[in-house]
């Protein structure tokens, strides 16, 4: 399993989950868990998913998202998790 | 697992606070090019490089994506050019030939600087050195991306003073070569005393002889999020002022050896050291005066900047030293003029002084680093600025540097622009009582007794 963590960041609107989720699902890639919050009309969710099983160059994947979220006016961030993980464990 | 919390912390940092890989370095031997033959060592020199480095920029690009942190400069150090061409270059314009050659190829594989212009003379110098030394000016003034260095001393050596005579020189005749860019060639160009090995940042790095072959050296940076997380604690004790920035410290750390590990990785290419340093550059809010503003100075310079820095530069090592498996290079705080807008708004205000700065480099990681002089100071009197500089870290072993441009037809009052990282600086007023008598004396200052160790 090779895991990322994918962001979003923006002015909360209609579908901004289905858009996202709909990308993933055609180039397999599956959520691992997922929480959301809205402060003042503010979107805010990370979103830690599997890309063990798809076929897409890593790059790629974070500039179609990047793309996706240009489209529905929020900011998307894919990155691996461990520089997350390097970070904040020992 | 991660949660939201230490993600949109992570994020923030890169975001907001300027937290960045300030340079992947690649260190490369040359060891094996020497030739007696100027064009076999000059394509030796640029096969080699070539070919260790073509995907280096490529790599750091793709690491930069896929953790989403930036990765600013991907640069290379070689082994000093003193010791590669001295069994072929007769004339200064060798050596400049050499340096042609290293700027073509750091062209070619896209690195913005490439370092290892360089004569390790702190005992003394061999005749390749002398010359290499004196092709400087020249070999600067005619390339674009080399970074030239001279090791003047050690705490095992004592100071070649014949040497830090001559870089007064050099330095001098570097600004008048370059004067139309205002002697922009000064900023290439960096004396030390203990020059580490593996140090990947410019303009002082090059590749050592005790090195291997090949190797990856990181330099991470982050004074923004230092700034940012003492904004936190203000009027909060020492205690809980030095835990929070060696916890920061060591996050930011962290970031540099996962890019150190996946570039080595990735190029296979060992990984050497990670440099730990707080280096500033002239963006809003990544600068290294500003936290010394944060931990309680009014300007950087007013009394208490020499403890506050003391404290801050261990604080760093202390929180970086558990975060990488190697630290070295210089690791600390930096402390430049030019590349520091809160050093320039205190030098501007009148509170930072060549003096006072002087006194920072006891305990910073490194030395006078990018203050712009008078373009009428003396030559001696550089060799006097440089030669104190090098006591300071003979004396108290530790790395110490001078990078220090004379602008030609500048004066006090007047405003030096270099462009992009090197920012730009006042003109420093500097102590106008000669030093001539001194610094032509001649021979070289003994090593200190605390030397003698073994």
């Amino acid at each position: 399993m090779k895991k990322a963590i994918i962001t979003v960041v923006g002015k909360d609107t209609v579908g901004i989950i289905a858009k996202v989720c709909t990308y993933l699902a055609e180039h397999q890639i599956n959520i691992l868990d997922i929480s959301q919050t809205i402060v003042q009309d503010y979107f805010n969710m990370m979103m830690i998913v599997d890309i063990g099983a798809t076929s897409q160059e890593f790059g790629t994947i974070c500039a179609d998202l990047e793309k996706v979220g240009e489209g529905i006016g929020v900011v998307i961030r894919c990155q691996k998790e461990e520089i997350f993980d390097s970070m904040h464990r020992v | 697992m991660i949660n939201r919390m230490e993600v949109i912390e992570t994020n923030h940092m890169i975001e907001k606070e300027n937290l960045d890989v300030r340079t992947i370095t690649m260190g490369i031997s040359l060891l094996d090019c020497i030739s007696d033959d100027m064009n076999r060592l000059r394509d030796n020199i640029y096969n080699k490089i070539y070919r260790s480095a073509k995907d280096l920029v490529s790599t750091g690009e793709a690491i930069s994506r896929e953790y989403g942190i930036p990765i600013v400069n991907k640069r290379i150090s070689v082994t000093p050019i003193a010791l590669i061409g001295g069994a072929v270059c007769r004339r200064e314009e060798d050596f400049v030939k050499i340096a042609i050659t290293l700027d073509a190829v750091a062209k070619e594989v896209g690195v913005n600087f490439i370092g290892g212009y360089s004569a390790l003379v702190n005992k003394g110098m061999t005749p390749a050195d002398e010359l290499l030394i004196r092709s400087i000016p020249q070999a600067l003034a005619v390339t674009e991306r080399v970074c030239s260095s001279v090791n003047l001393g050690s705490t095992k050596t004592g100071i070649n003073m014949d040497a830090v005579r001559l870089m007064g020189e050099i330095i001098k005749e570097t600004a008048e070569r370059t004067k139309e860019q205002d002697s922009l060639g000064c900023a290439k160009l960096v004396v030390f005393c203990n020059a580490p090995d593996g140090n990947p940042f410019m303009a002082g790095a090059f590749h050592g002889v005790t090195e291997a072959d090949r190797i990856i050296n990181v330099g991470v940076s982050g004074p923004g999020v230092v700034k940012n997380a003492l904004e936190q604690v203000r009027g909060e004790s020492f205690e809980v002022l030095c835990e929070t920035i060696k916890k920061t410290a060591f996050k930011v750390t962290r970031v540099g050896q996962l890019v150190a590990k996946e570039a080595s990785r990735m190029l296979d290419v060992p990984f050497g050291i990670v440099d730990l340093s707080l280096a500033p550059t002239p963006a809003i809010g990544d600068s290294v005066a500003d936290i010394l503003c944060e931990i309680g100075l009014e300007q950087a310079g007013a009394p208490g900047t020499t403890a506050a820095l003391a404290l801050l530069n261990d604080q760093v090592k202390k929180g970086g030293v558990m975060a990488s498996s190697y630290v070295g290079g210089l690791s600390g705080a930096f402390i430049p003029v030019s590349e520091d807008q809160g050093m320039i708004n205190a030098v501007k205000a009148g509170a930072l002084t060549l003096e006072k700065l002087e006194a920072m480099t006891c305990v910073c990681s490194v030395g006078l680093d990018m203050i712009a002089i008078p373009g009428s100071t003396k030559a001696t009197t550089i060799s006097g600025i440089i030669a104190d500089e090098m006591a300071i870290g003979m004396v108290n072993q530790k790395t110490t540097a001078v990078r220090i441009i004379p602008v030609v037809g500048k004066d006090v009052g007047d405003t030096v622009e270099f462009g992009g990282l090197l920012g730009y600086a006042p003109i420093m007023p500097v102590n106008s009582f000669s030093c001539d008598a001194f610094v032509n004396r001649g021979g070289r200052i003994p090593a200190p007794i605390h030397s003698f160790k073994n």
